[in-house]
């Protein structure tokens, strides 16, 4: 296969209230590139568009939402034209998600082998013994003790940690070639985090997975991913390369949000907070939706929103700054 | 488990026990049966006669050892207006009762849970707007009237249904469902919303995830989750169904237990209310004891709660 393995074109995912008078715009014309064992980090604070992204590559989303342009291009095929039916092949199957909570993600009502195996009986159509047989070696893989026993039990019975890599057993189950993990970690403590994200590392390289990493943490993403996007009130304002955009961010926002976290042996007294709030995507500021927060605000920012500048090889921002002739 | 089920019995028999005390002296409330016994103008020694033969003179505490004791041996004693064993005249109606329960529970289940998943899946659809309409008219109708209207209509225009009796499954149509209607909305609403809130959750989005067709979506992982409140309520429909089955039963003749209570309350005849109310709270406390258990045989959260 040539070409990229899953690559976004001007995407726009908005939702509309019930008597169609309110848009949100919750993705707004986002074109990203992933490859094959690639790993994206998708950083943003809430409401950024982040999940809303992460669920159109799926085509879950709730009825509210209207794909308004764009395609998503998975292996060369838009999955925007695909049938429900051939969408459902795709799930699970091919681009696989690991939800957020995973107190919540598994059914209480059924035993963990039934929730792991369930995949591979649904798309192999493999008998109930040959997908337990699988279910147990999937549970070894996520490093769960005593599996043999673990997969009569139900969720309740299991820890917050153990339960998150059932989850994650589930993603990989069908051997999926991408998996988008929805702040997989923020519902655990940090050791537990620590191990979660190794484990999910490992998978990635003994399967060859592209990895979309959805977070708020800059510190995983620096850990975790080799490309990151920087989502604000539904566009992504900044690509690129995570060393490039940590070492010389182009967006005042990138700028911002790096200079938030703390970090060890730093010598200021007091952390820089990015002043104001996010605003209200169904009411975004006229221009760039940043400037009213933005440090460098400059008047052409209050009425004209900025395209993605390509800023260096690999690196994109919208923001004027990055303008050629601003340079 | 054990432990769940002794701790639910213990709390059956302390409500009975606090029923039979309730009735007991509720039902004395009503007033004198001697003076329904007897003939009108009947002196004051006819009426100390009578008292004295059914043991209404002696304290009050008295009576009520002596019925609570005969009682837990099966033993309700004698009816004052059919003069007969309280307990056989009971389970003699008892069957006619139950078939009518049965019936009407299986019209609410049957009608209510599907149209309730119908109704989630397409909601504010089509759908959804018609079971809504079928459950207000059945909420805000009294099975009485619904009773009597079907008459009318079943019986007396088209002659397709008999009007009242028992025998049949045709008799066992009107009256299942004048009965069984209201409970049928409860269930079709409590079905919906039940649906609603599990079709929202995360399992049910991963089961979406997973790649699964939407039948088992929704047949697996969301019904049975909806199903644990709809089945707690039958339970409660169950108690809430030998209630009104009294007026149900008097409408239609309808030869069940409820219209032996509306004559014993009619006649003062206090044994065959006290017999009636308390075999009714026994079945009430038994099926929500069943109900428990298979709550918790549904449910492992519940079944390895220690």
């Amino acid at each position: 296969m040539t070409g990229p393995l899953l690559e976004l074109r001007h995407l726009s995912t908005h939702y509309v209230s019930a008597r169609g008078t309110r848009v949100t715009r919750a993705v707004d014309d986002v074109s990203l590139v992933l490859d094959q064992g690639g790993t994206l980090g998708i950083v943003g604070e809430s409401g950024s568009g982040k999940t809303t992204l992460a669920l159109s590559l799926l085509r879950l989303l709730p009825p509210a939402a209207r794909f308004v342009s764009g395609e998503i291009l998975f292996e060369g095929e838009d999955l925007l034209k695909k049938s429900d039916r051939e969408m459902r092949r795709i799930r699970g199957k091919r681009i696989a998600m690991i939800l957020q909570d995973p107190m919540a993600s598994l059914n209480p009502l059924f035993t963990i082998g039934d929730q792991v195996a369930e995949p591979i009986r649904v798309h192999e159509h493999a008998s109930r013994g040959s997908a337990w047989g699988r279910a147990l070696d999937l549970l070894k893989a996520v490093r769960i003790a005593a599996p043999e026993s673990r997969v009569r039990e139900y969720p309740h019975q299991l820890s917050g940690g153990m339960r998150q890599r059932i989850v994650g057993a589930i993603a990989i189950s069908c051997e999926p070639r991408v998996l988008i993990a929805d702040e997989p970690t923020t519902s655990l403590d940090l050791t537990i985090q620590a191990q979660y994200l190794n484990l999910l590392r490992d998978l990635q390289r003994s399967h060859n997975l592209a990895l979309i990493f959805i977070t708020h943490n800059l510190g995983i993403v620096a850990k975790m991913c080799d490309q990151v996007a920087v989502m604000y009130a539904g566009r992504m304002v900044e690509w690129g390369p995570v060393k490039q955009i940590y070492n010389s961010p182009a967006h005042p926002y990138t700028q911002a949000l790096l200079e938030s976290i703390p970090r060890l042996g730093d010598s200021r007294k007091r952390l820089t907070a990015i002043d104001g709030q996010p605003p209200d995507p169904s009411a975004p500021p006229a221009g760039c939706a940043f400037h009213p927060r933005c440090p460098k605000v400059m008047d052409r920012c209050r009425t004209e929103a900025p395209p993605e500048f390509r800023v260096a090889d690999l690196q994109t921002s919208r923001c004027w700054l990055s303008a050629p002739g601003s340079r | 488990m054990k432990r769940f089920v002794l701790k639910r019995i213990g709390l059956a028999l302390l409500s009975l026990f606090l029923l039979s005390l309730t009735i007991f002296f509720l039902i004395r409330i009503t007033g004198d049966p001697a003076v329904l016994l007897a003939e009108p103008g009947a002196s004051k020694a006819d009426l100390d006669a009578i008292r004295t033969q059914f043991g209404l003179d002696r304290p009050l505490w008295v009576q009520y050892w002596s019925f609570i004791t005969h009682a837990l041996r099966g033993d309700f004693g004698q009816s004052f207006y059919y003069r007969t064993d309280v307990f056989e005249l009971y389970m003699s109606r008892l069957p006619a009762s139950l078939l009518l329960a049965a019936a009407a529970m299986a019209f609410s289940l049957l009608l209510g849970i599907p149209t309730g998943i119908i109704a989630a899946v397409r909601v504010n659809k089509w759908w959804d707007s018609a079971g809504k309409m079928f459950a207000l008219l059945g909420l805000s109708m009294p099975s009485f009237w619904v009773g009597l209207i079907m008459i009318l209509f079943f019986s007396v225009y088209l002659g397709w249904l008999p009007s009242s009796g028992s025998g049949t499954i045709l008799h066992l149509v009107m009256p299942s469902i004048a009965l069984g209607w209201v409970f049928a909305a409860y269930n079709m609403r409590l079905t919906r919303s039940s649906m609603l809130e599990v079709l929202g959750s995360e399992y049910v989005k991963l089961a979406r995830l997973k790649g699964l067709p939407e039948a088992l979506v929704i047949g697996k992982h969301a019904f049975k989750n909806a199903l644990i409140p709809v089945i707690t309520l039958a339970g409660i429909n169950l108690v809430i169904m030998v209630n009104t089955a009294i007026v149900v039963e008097t409408v239609f003749a309808w030869p069940g237990v409820g219209r032996l209570l509306f004559e014993g309350i009619s006649f003062r005849d206090f044994p065959v209310v006290q017999a009636n109310i308390l075999m009714a709270g026994t079945m009430i406390v038994v099926t929500n004891l069943l109900v428990d258990i298979l709550y918790a045989f549904i449910d492992p959260r519940i079944r390895f709660e220690r």
